[in-house]
């Protein structure tokens, strides 16, 4: 088998974060090589430089045996190198041929377009590909499945011998994947040679020759798919030690029910989801990234519409439609994304401490009270131990995590009891990370009752009590929290596609 | 391909959506109900004279409103169109009475001067990465001036050249068909709209107006120098700006240097209302000539009502917010 593509000791920095560490990678013609590992591990960096996105610091490229210098997308499509982006990167007013064939539409003179020629060429892929779809159609009117046809379209226009895939299935349905499957065993018989990141293990399985390991811009190891356990590829990418002990789980059991989800939905984001959150209680959501966990709290909060579904706290049903009444039900979400809705960064430590309470520290006429703001910002600045030389600081000018505890401030202050922590301490450095896990240890202790998404299983571990797990949409498991369950567990979980709300091993599916 | 394979062929319907058509054949029903009910409110409506009238005055706006409308479907945005038509209109005057340079000369001083004029906003946009928005402010602010200090700030007429008056006011179409006294100014809107529509439809720049203003990254991606194409579209904005500015300085048979600021809201407003999205990537001609031409119906039917001019100005902005709300409203139903 000829070796395709060679990508030797790949180095890559971003500030602050060493991407990619000597990494070594190969595809041999006609095979599916998966690529694996946690979010973050690097994937998707490594398959960037291989497009020509990003560039290298070190490491050397040899496609066809020979060293190349992959600058740019254009070149890396001269070399024969595809690429289908996570998230999908098409035109969404142009047709599926108009934007197969951007930047090298079929012209003739004085740069008119020949619009038949192009529908012709595009329609001519759609065959080869067995797939009925009118090269005219908008794309934006598109099912996600068919717009990921149409980018594996444009690929293959290029008569790409190298395709690479970033979590092609993400969006997809069963029926779907197995179309998709089709023609890559399709194009596999043809040589090509196939880059296939995802984190499901029964696409693994069913689909790849070989299975590359990713963890912590590191590659731990590359194995033959076909007889290796999926225990053993779970361990590799889960591989790191727990640096500090589960914490212990406090009995909830006597404790009141502070919110109650049930059958919430919302299209495909959100399939059927229900659980109990208790007072006193840190309820971890795990899962890889667009398992739903996100969208879960946006619909318990308000932020966005929901399908159906019941929300109770302290056991009396609640309207909520708008983040308004989730407030005054008692909620506060912190949303993963500080800057660009838990704050305001350009305005000091006190207005965002206040921002969500202004009506307390309002008078008749409408004018704030600036004395009863500072205090209070005092009180939360000393009771949380935000850094800070004064309340009149800029908040873009604190670090991640001091930024993060001027966000819980905020709701602390709205009296909210239930409240819901996306990715606490993404972008946080280590240190301020243990200090904001034991703040919402001390929340609870408190008698709030805390949600936490997190992408990283250590965190989750660490700080909850119990640990709900999604997957497509689907809650597929609640573990108990502590040294009772084990990365492992999760991780077969989160990578599960049928609902189950029992944890149990996996069973092997045949291919 | 079973799964794949079985969606329904789309639907007339869903193109209509799709395509903005929806939005245009709103705009042209407005167009017909405002018609038939200023011709039943008064009878001098339905004149020739005055639809003549109508269309003279739709001619400058719509030629200034095709060329935001280019600039509109890429995602961005023109603020600097009504005073760059003053100083195109400037440059022809001096060309022409200053410089005593016979007609041609003009119309090509006018038109280049508009491109190049485009070229400096495509440039600040597409290499200096300055949002639309304030490059084109800055540009609207810029000619503004300019035109002032060229001119002296008094109005340059072009009584030396005779024909210059012909090229808005005189009828081709006249001359070719006797009875239809249709004037030079309308039929050069509708060359205008011919012309772009057919860019926008047949050519890669057209092509690239909407790929730029649906994903610009992706077009980047891609592999096409989107800085380069932009500041073409940028540039032909600019040209078309360029035969407003011979249009109205032909009009008035003069160039007036303070003319010019607030044209260009009446241009986007037309924009607007024929179904053109401000956020890009959706667009028609056709919308725009449909929208520029409400707006003029509805100015000359409220005069011939005796509406005070005050209460033009409100309805105009009463209807650009219910086009666009309209617009929403059908994008918040896909």
């Amino acid at each position: 088998m000829g070796v395709l593509v060679r990508m030797s000791g790949i180095d890559k920095r971003f500030p602050g974060v060493h991407a990619l560490d000597a990494v070594d990678f190969d595809l041999h013609v006609g095979e599916v090589h998966a690529l694996m590992g946690e979010n973050g591990a690097g994937k998707s960096t490594l398959m960037k430089i291989l497009a020509g996105i990003y560039h290298p610091d070190a490491g050397r490229i040899e496609i066809d045996g020979e060293p190349r210098a992959i600058d740019s997308p254009r070149t890396a499509q001269h070399l024969g190198i595809g690429i289908i982006h996570q998230e999908l990167s098409l035109m969404n007013d142009l047709t599926a041929a108009q934007n197969i064939f951007i930047g090298r539409e079929p012209r003739r003179r004085f740069g008119r377009l020949d619009e038949a020629a192009l529908n012709r060429d595009a329609a001519a892929i759609f065959a080869a590909m067995h797939l009925s779809l009118d090269p005219r159609t908008p794309v934006g009117g598109l099912t996600i499945a068919k717009q990921q046809m149409v980018e594996i379209a444009k690929a293959l226009s290029f008569r790409s011998r190298v395709l690479i895939m970033d979590e092609p299935t993400a969006a997809l349905n069963n029926a779907e994947i197995e179309e998709l499957f089709v023609i890559i065993r399709r194009l596999r018989a043809e040589g090509v040679g196939v880059i296939y990141i995802s984190h499901k293990m029964d696409e693994i399985r069913r689909i790849a020759d070989r299975v590359t390991v990713m963890r912590d811009g590191r590659q731990v190891d590359t194995v033959a798919a076909a007889d290796t356990p999926i225990q053993r590829i779970i361990a590799m990418m889960v591989g790191r030690e727990l640096a500090d002990e589960a914490p212990g789980v406090p009995d909830l059991n006597d404790a009141a029910v502070a919110l109650e989800v049930r059958h919430l939905s919302r299209g495909r984001e959100i399939r059927d989801v229900s659980f109990t959150l208790h007072r006193g209680e840190i309820l971890g959501f795990a899962g890889l990234m667009g398992a739903g966990r996100t969208e879960v709290a946006r619909a318990i909060f308000g932020a966005d519409r929901r399908d159906g579904g019941e929300i109770r706290v302290h056991g009396k049903p609640v309207t909520i439609t708008s983040p308004r009444d989730a407030v005054r039900a008692g909620i506060g979400y912190l949303s993963e994304d500080r800057k660009q809705f838990g704050l305001a960064v350009g305005m000091d430590v006190r207005a965002n401490i206040a921002m969500a309470s202004l009506g307390r520290f309002t008078n008749r006429a409408g004018i704030l009270d600036e004395v009863a703001m500072h205090r209070v910002s005092l009180d939360h600045i000393r009771q949380l131990d935000i850094r800070t030389p004064s309340d009149r600081q800029p908040v873009r000018l604190l670090s991640g995590g001091n930024q993060q505890k001027v966000v819980i401030a905020k709701w602390l202050l709205r009296d909210c009891d239930i409240l819901i922590f996306d990715e606490p301490t993404r972008g946080i450095d280590v240190g301020a990370k243990s200090e904001i896990h034991k703040l919402l240890q001390s929340l609870a202790a408190q008698g709030r009752a805390v949600i936490m998404i997190s992408s990283e299983l250590p965190e989750i571990l660490r700080v909850s009590h119990r640990v709900a797990v999604m997957c497509e949409g689907r809650l597929t498991g609640i573990l108990p929290g502590g040294a009772a369950t084990s990365q492992e567990q999760i991780m077969r979980l989160a990578t599960r596609r049928e609902a189950s709300m029992t944890p149990e091993p996996i069973t092997e599916s045949a291919p | 391909m079973s799964a794949l394979g079985n969606d329904l062929p789309v639907g007339l319907a869903t193109r209509l959506f799709r395509s903005g058509a929806h939005q245009k054949l709103l705009a042209f029903t407005s167009l017909l109900v405002l018609l038939v009910g200023f011709s039943v409110a008064s009878p001098n409506f339905w004149q020739m004279a005055n639809i003549i009238a109508i269309l003279q005055a739709a001619s400058v706006n719509g030629v200034l409103a095709i060329a935001a409308t280019l600039v509109i479907i890429t995602g961005g945005i023109d603020l600097s169109v009504g005073t760059m038509m003053t100083f195109t209109a400037v440059i022809a005057g001096v060309v022409l009475t200053f410089a005593g340079l016979p007609l041609p000369f003009g119309i090509v001083a006018a038109i280049a001067t508009g491109a190049c004029c485009g070229l400096c906003s495509g440039t600040f946009v597409a290499k200096f990465k300055i949002p639309p928005f304030i490059a084109t402010l800055g540009m609207m602010l810029m000619l503004k001036g300019l035109s002032l200090v060229i001119s002296g700030t008094r109005p340059i007429y072009f009584n030396d050249t005779p024909n210059f008056y012909m090229i808005a006011n005189g009828s081709l179409i006249q001359w070719l068909i006797p009875g239809l006294p249709i004037p030079n100014g309308v039929l050069i809107l509708f060359l205008v709209a011919a012309g772009t529509a057919y860019i926008l439809s047949r050519t890669v720049l057209g092509r690239y107006c909407f790929a730029l203003g649906s994903n610009e990254e992706s077009v980047r991606l891609s592999g096409v120098d989107t800085d380069a194409w932009k500041m073409a579209i940028y540039s032909l904005a600019g040209a078309i700006v360029g035969i407003a500015g011979l249009l109205i300085a032909s009009r008035l048979n003069s160039a007036q240097p303070a003319l010019g600021q607030g044209y260009e809201l009446e241009a986007i407003a037309a924009v607007v209302i024929g179904g053109t999205s401000l956020s890009g990537g959706r667009g028609t001609i056709l919308g725009t000539l449909i929208g520029a031409l409400i707006m003029a119906v509805l100015t000359n039917g409220l005069r011939i009502l005796s509406v005070a001019q005050e209460w033009q100005t409100v309805v105009t902005g009463a209807i650009i917010i219910l086009a666009v709300y309209a617009d929403m409203a059908r994008r918040r139903r896909l």
